[in-house]
């Protein structure tokens, strides 16, 4: 088709109200995650009066944010936030920060008072823009009806381009009143942002070489894998069987190389594996790819990785060299560069360093006798490591979707979770939002009305965003959710133990609910359970419900996430279990997070 | 030594030789920054600046492109090398900007800066002003029996070197653009 054509075809006249519509239908949107107020009520309008796309009705705009993460993050399109002024754009923030921190693409519309009241204090009036400059990629206040659908269309390129992110489109009312001519998708400016995607030929071929020759080589790959679509862990995946090299990954990453695969070694950092954590600090090729050198995940910097060429795939140029010193930097998308690498290995005939290899995974192997997941058992109270290896095992053929809340749950849910594929894992890792999982879990469902959804959830993260059980019913999604109840902030509970005399300054769960009763009141399903015997025939009973399930499972108040680096110390420095806790954390590390 | 050439033992930096290790140096670079000339723009780059700590030691603005609506931004910061790259990678991605010049690094250029001086007094040091303007080619732009605007543009030294010498001789006030500055050739 050409320009002229679609100008002519599909250049109409329209309030801006309808542009917005228009724009989403345009843009091949199904859903929109939001919550009506006066600034808004046009664009409210506009979908009521048409089929196309659905809308959700939060009870809190950071559900909102939270359930278009966990659309987007499930099923690689962006996720739309349909808000109103001042609070409406407030109470987004969170969820927008948390979408930046871990590269999420969403859309968020807002309102806005009428464009001769900016300024004047007006009712509901926030400096939206303002306020969301430093938590999106990009944001814009649209003055004029003639650019609104231009600037929707920038939007969308812009939140699913290049490392992806939220952006923000603030619309005053009167702009959704007035009538201007719509620009089609097509027609729409979107080219001058156009990040690089291909990776330097020269700087590939300088990695092929390395890994020839590499004695002790190990794969850090990170969400940049899953942001760049299924075919990167894909590529992946024919990378790691055609070299042999060993596989971690963040926590963001966890999916993109199978956990049953032969070369995982489990996530790194903080609380990953001893096997992960040792192979990183000894290794003498690291490849990062799409992975951001994290302060989870390097501890501390000077001796992180001490004897290692670096080597970093990253699609965002302010990635790379930021925090560690990069040796072969290859800025592009992680699909293409994965792509060029292997077509580049294959076609040298490339093979690899075979003895040393076989001595690399033999130390690996040593290493993974320690067993650092290993746990004491107990059969009177339930573990939740024990809690989570049985809903592992008794969901393992399912269409499984997990996510997480934030807390010593979600740590623990990496560990004994297993991943098998891409976007089936949804936790909120930069920002370390609680209040994330409930909510994320809505939006998952949402996009996979069939799947089996599960938030691991903690007590008091749960409840910060609890309202959205209603949401759940009201929409008919199924989600589960799975609560280690420790009636404890058991992360917070956790570095008082270490780092501050076991004084356990308000980290107690008080006043809890009783959530059987909660889960009933919402219209939903609940189950208690703190009898190991009875574990098994609990999940089974929340599987088997078909609707929403709040789940109370009370587990040991007092169990600490191992293995942990402490903050600041190096990855050899790993604190395996409670014998090695004692004053292990000095002051220099009480100051880090 | 292993086949990868590293030093067994060397710590903090891997040892090898694609890159220079990153210094610990201070140093002042001169970044022009190409942007769409849109509401909020400088705002979002000054906003940049603040909120990851780096300095900003003079900034200044204004519209180069009328018909495409492009302004040039003219920063002068200071930071170690990894900073400064740093800075230029986080501005780079911005998704108004078009480009940013290092015109320290991308070979010489020329910087200028134009300043006011208002100047107070009478007898002998008025007289010693204006001959000091004189040498130094600023301006008078307004004048009263009992004081002198002088305007002078130039490097950022010339323009020190001249507020030091008007200092004693009743240097009431001063305004600086800050630097404006353009790679040499073509
Ligand atoms: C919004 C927010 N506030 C505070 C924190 C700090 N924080 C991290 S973990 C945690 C405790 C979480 O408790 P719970 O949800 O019960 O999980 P548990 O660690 O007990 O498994 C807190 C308060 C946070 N991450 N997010
Ligand atoms: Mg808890």
């Amino acid at each position: 088709m050409n320009m002229a054509n679609v100008t002519t075809q599909t250049r109409r006249e329209m309030t801006g109200a309808r542009m917005v519509v228009q724009a989403l239908k345009d843009q091949g949107v199904e859903v929109v995650f939001g919550y009506p107020g006066g600034a808004v009520l046009p664009i409210y309008d506009e979908l009521f009066q048409q089929h196309d796309i659905r809308h959700i009705l939060v009870r809190h705009e950071q559900g909102a944010t939270h359930m278009a993460e966990g659309y987007a993050r499930s099923t690689g399109k962006p996720g739309v936030v349909l808000v109103t002024s001042g609070p409406g754009a407030t109470n987004a923030v969170t969820g927008i920060t948390d979408a930046l921190m871990d590269s999420i693409p969403l859309v968020v519309i807002t309102g806005q008072v009428p464009t001769f009241m900016i300024g004047s204090d007006a009712f509901q009036e926030a400096d939206t823009v303002g306020i969301t400059r430093h938590c999106t990629k990009h944001n814009w206040l649209v003055k004029d009806t003639s650019q609104l659908s231009d600037i929707l269309h920038q939007a969308f390129h812009v939140a699913t381009t290049g490392r992806p992110g939220p952006v923000l489109v603030d619309i005053p009312k009167d702009v959704q009143f007035a009538t201007a001519t719509y620009t089609p998708r097509e027609a729409a400016r979107t080219a001058h942002y156009k990040p690089a995607t291909k990776g330097d030929p020269e700087m590939i071929a300088r990695l092929v070489d390395l890994m020839e020759r590499a004695e002790r080589p190990v794969l850090y790959t990170g969400g940049g894998v899953i942001n760049s679509g299924p075919e990167a862990s894909r590529l992946l995946r024919e990378l790691a069987d055609a070299t042999g090299f060993p596989v971690t990954s963040t926590l963001m990453g966890l999916g993109a190389y199978p956990a049953s695969g032969k070369s995982w070694l489990g996530m790194l950092g903080m609380h990953g594996t001893y096997e992960a954590n040792l192979s990183m600090h000894g290794c003498d090729l690291m490849i990062n790819i799409g992975a951001r050198f994290d302060d989870r995940i390097t501890g501390r910097i000077s001796d992180f990785s001490p004897n290692s060429i670096k080597a970093h795939i990253d699609i965002d140029p302010s990635s790379i060299n930021k925090v560690i010193r990069t040796d072969v930097p290859i800025l592009g998308d992680v699909t293409e560069v994965l792509r060029d690498l292997l077509a580049a290995w294959k076609a040298r005939g490339s093979r690899v360093n075979r003895e040393g290899l076989a001595q690399w995974w033999a130390q690996i192997t040593e290493w993974r006798g320690v067993d650092c997941l290993g746990f004491r058992n107990s059969d009177r109270i339930i573990k939740p490591q024990h809690a989570l290896q049985r809903l592992e095992a008794l969901t393992k053929g399912h269409d499984r979707y997990i996510t997480t809340e934030v807390g010593q749950h979600q740590m623990w849910a990496a560990q004994y979770l297993g991943f098998e594929d891409p976007n089936r894992w949804m936790t909120s890792g930069g920002l370390g939002t609680m209040g994330y999982g409930l909510p994320a879990s809505i939006g998952v469902q949402v996009a996979h009305p069939d799947a089996l959804v599960i938030n691991v959830a903690g007590e008091a993260s749960w409840l910060m965003n609890m309202q959205e059980m209603g949401t759940a019913v009201q929409f008919r999604l199924p989600v589960k959710q799975f609560i280690l109840n420790n009636e404890r902030l058991g992360m917070v509970r956790q570095w008082q133990e270490l780092l501050h005399g076991e004084r356990y300054s308000q980290s107690w769960s008080e006043a809890l609910p009783d959530f059987v009763k909660l889960a009933e009141a919402f219209g939903c399903k609940g189950i208690k359970c703190d009898d190991p015997a009875d574990l098994d025939d609990a999940i089974m009973e929340m599987l088997a419900y078909d609707g929403p399930v709040v789940f109370d499972c009370l587990v040991e108040k007092h169990e600490n996430c191992f293995p942990m680096i402490p903050s600041g110390k190096p990855h050899n420095e790993m604190l395996l279990g409670e014998a090695e806790t004692q004053g292990v954390i000095g002051a220099e590390g009480g100051v880090l997070v | 030594m292993s086949p990868l050439n590293i030093e067994k033992g060397s710590s903090k930096h891997s040892a090898y030789d694609l890159r220079a290790s990153f210094s610990e140096v201070e140093e002042t670079h001169t970044l022009a920054v190409v942007v769409d000339n849109e509401p909020g723009v400088l705002a979002r780059v000054i906003g940049l600046f603040a909120g990851r700590g780096y300095n900003i030691d003079s900034l200044t603005v204004a519209e180069t492109d009328h018909t495409g609506h492009r302004s040039r931004i003219t920063i002068v910061t200071t930071g170690t090398p990894q900073v400064i790259e740093q800075i230029k990678a986080q501005l780079g991605r911005m998704v108004p900007v078009h480009e940013v010049h290092d015109l320290t690094v991308e070979g010489a250029a020329v910087e200028r800066e134009l300043a006011l001086f208002k100047v107070a007094g009478r007898g002998e040091a008025r007289v010693e002003a204006l001959r000091l303007a004189d040498v130094f080619r600023a301006n008078v732009v307004d004048s009263t029996l009992e004081s002198f605007v002088f305007e002078i543009t130039g490097s950022t030294q010339k323009v020190d070197a001249f507020a030091e010498l008007m200092r004693p001789l009743g240097l009431v006030e001063m305004a600086r653009t800050g630097i404006a500055a353009l790679a040499r050739g073509t």
